[in-house]
């Protein structure tokens, strides 16, 4: 039985607007996030492991590429925490005329730039930190 | 014998047949996340990342361990489910859907279960 109708989600039928873009972005976002999730318990897996295995691991995450990889990482956590929460707004039935959505989501994506830019900083420095 | 009709048993519970259970656990886990994962990434980043002895002391302590474990469990069922939405929605071949869902699931599990058994580790030693 062929059916030629559209099935969900039939994205080709709407105009884009920048809005889908963000909204897009959550859910690769969300995967980059799972991907972050695998490595999480990796780094707990090492750090049970004892120290020589969490050196190990640590040295893997200095090399740039990883370094890289790892602000990548953080800039997908932290968007997807705010526009999460800008989701849970919108649950309660608030925030979503066209340019409340349009105004939050300029929001939730330079201030997620902003706020990657601080964890990466911040990072950097409990890298660097020596053990008191 | 339930008294319910046929007809009652089944309105709301849409094609998957839970209704909106898992909406509403995505929205229950992704609340629970927010002061979480705030206060995890505060932690670290207040932490000397590199000394082996100062983390494994610290994800020992009993409340550091209760609420990374607490972490862990949730994250990963948050990100099950969102993978799941993610492969219903994009992959429409039978046998790539169920493979993709099945491989998740137990990446899922595996990765729980590992992250718990860490903690564990560093708090009883």
């Amino acid at each position: 039985m062929k059916n030629p109708r559209p099935l969900s989600p039939h994205l080709g039928v709407y105009k884009f607007t920048y809005t889908m873009s963000l909204s897009i972005l959550h859910r690769i976002t969300g995967i980059a996030n799972t991907v972050g999730f695998l490595l999480f318990s990796w780094w707990l897996m090492a750090l049970a492991g004892g120290a020589e295995s969490y050196a190990r691991a640590m040295q893997l995450f200095s090399t740039p590429f990883v370094k890289l990889l790892l602000v990548g990482f953080t800039f997908a956590f932290v968007y997807h925490f705010c526009n999460g929460i800008r989701h849970m707004i919108w649950d309660t039935g608030r925030g979503l005329e066209r340019a409340q959505a349009r105004r939050s989501g300029a929001l939730v994506f330079f201030g997620s730039l902003l706020l990657t830019a601080l964890v990466v900083w911040l990072g950097c420095a409990a890298l660097a930190q020596v053990t008191p | 014998m339930s008294l319910r009709t046929p007809l009652g048993r089944v309105l709301g519970k849409g094609s998957a047949g839970d209704g909106t259970g898992h909406w509403w656990v995505q929205r229950v886990t992704a609340v629970a996340l927010v002061p979480l994962s705030l206060w995890f990434a505060t932690s670290l980043l207040g932490s000397p990342l590199q000394s082996h002895e100062a983390m494994s002391q610290w994800l020992g302590r009993p409340w550091v361990a209760v609420f990374t474990i607490l972490f862990a469990i949730t994250l990963a069922w948050h990100s099950w489910l969102g993978v799941q939405v993610v492969v219903e929605d994009y992959v429409h071949g039978k046998g790539a859907k169920t493979t993709l869902l099945l491989l998740s699931t137990f990446l899922h599990f595996a990765a729980a279960v590992a992250a718990v058994f860490a903690v564990l580790i560093l708090a009883v030693s």
